[in-house]
């Protein structure tokens, strides 16, 4: 199982008083899981801080309301995982560029 | 302070855009009917009063940051924690940190002062929306003049 998933996991339990055998990697984190808006923000905090990221949220917001792509691509946690994990590579290979932009 | 208002501030002491901080002064009024009722012979501001002064100061901070390209909106108060007693006629420092800026939201902490004794503490979220139409934008440029915010950070000459 990816680490990334069950950091994930256990913020969603932590922030949400969700329990955490409950948190599946296919869960989806609206529909399954029942995690509202508000709620997301403090578990996005909490990613982008245990990440040193910043989840690109209002992006993926507008390409699911554009139809260019679907929650299940961003909400579905082993998706969200894939796409923190990309997030992170990314981040780090700016850093090894020495541009550090 | 103008409690009938909804304004919990007087003037913006420092704003450090590059730190990220602000630094905010709110003087108590002495006398208003809201220490009437709370409490009766036992006057002190209320928690949630104060809790908004937090939330105004790091709204400025965060108008300075962005350079009012979005309005900040409280979505969530953490920790507030009331350390003591703010009685009528005090001087307010307020302090606020930005904490940390997300895609589309914001984390500041705040803390309030009365000389160099802590009186709360606190972490706040807030969204950051577009202004919904340019009338409200315009009215805090106007604000934002009042309070003494340096206008080179206010995103425009």
């Amino acid at each position: 199982m990816s680490s990334t998933f069950e950091q994930i996991a256990n913020i969603i339990a932590e922030t949400c008083d969700i329990p955490r055998d409950t948190i599946k990697p296919e869960s989806h984190a609206i529909d399954d899981l029942g995690i509202d808006s508000l709620d997301f923000l403090d578990i996005a905090f909490a990613i982008d801080k245990a990440f040193g990221i910043k989840m690109p949220l209002e992006k993926w917001t507008q390409e699911v309301n554009d139809g260019k792509a679907t929650t299940e691509q961003y909400f579905v946690l082993k998706n969200l995982a894939d796409r923190i994990d990309e997030l992170v590579a990314a981040k780090n290979a700016g850093a090894g560029t020495g541009t550090g932009s | 302070m103008q409690l009938d208002y909804f304004i919990l501030i007087d003037r913006i002491v420092d704003l450090n855009v590059g730190n990220k901080t602000i630094v905010v002064e709110a003087q108590v009024p002495t006398t208003h009917t809201i220490f009437e009722g709370h409490f009766p012979g036992f006057p002190i501001m209320p928690g949630v009063l104060l809790t908004e002064a937090m939330a105004q100061s790091s709204g400025w901070l965060l108008l300075g940051v962005n350079k009012f390209e979005r309005m900040p909106f409280l979505a969530m108060v953490k920790e507030a924690k009331m350390r003591g007693f703010v009685s009528p006629g005090q001087l307010l420092t307020i302090e606020a940190k930005l904490e940390h800026e997300g895609s589309g939201f914001a984390v500041t902490s705040a803390k309030v002062r009365v000389g160099k004794e802590l009186k709360c503490s606190s972490e706040i979220t807030f969204r950051l929306v577009p202004f919904p139409d340019p009338a409200f934008r315009g009215h805090m440029d106007a604000m934002a003049r009042k309070i003494g915010f340096p206008l080179q950070a206010m995103g425009h000459d």
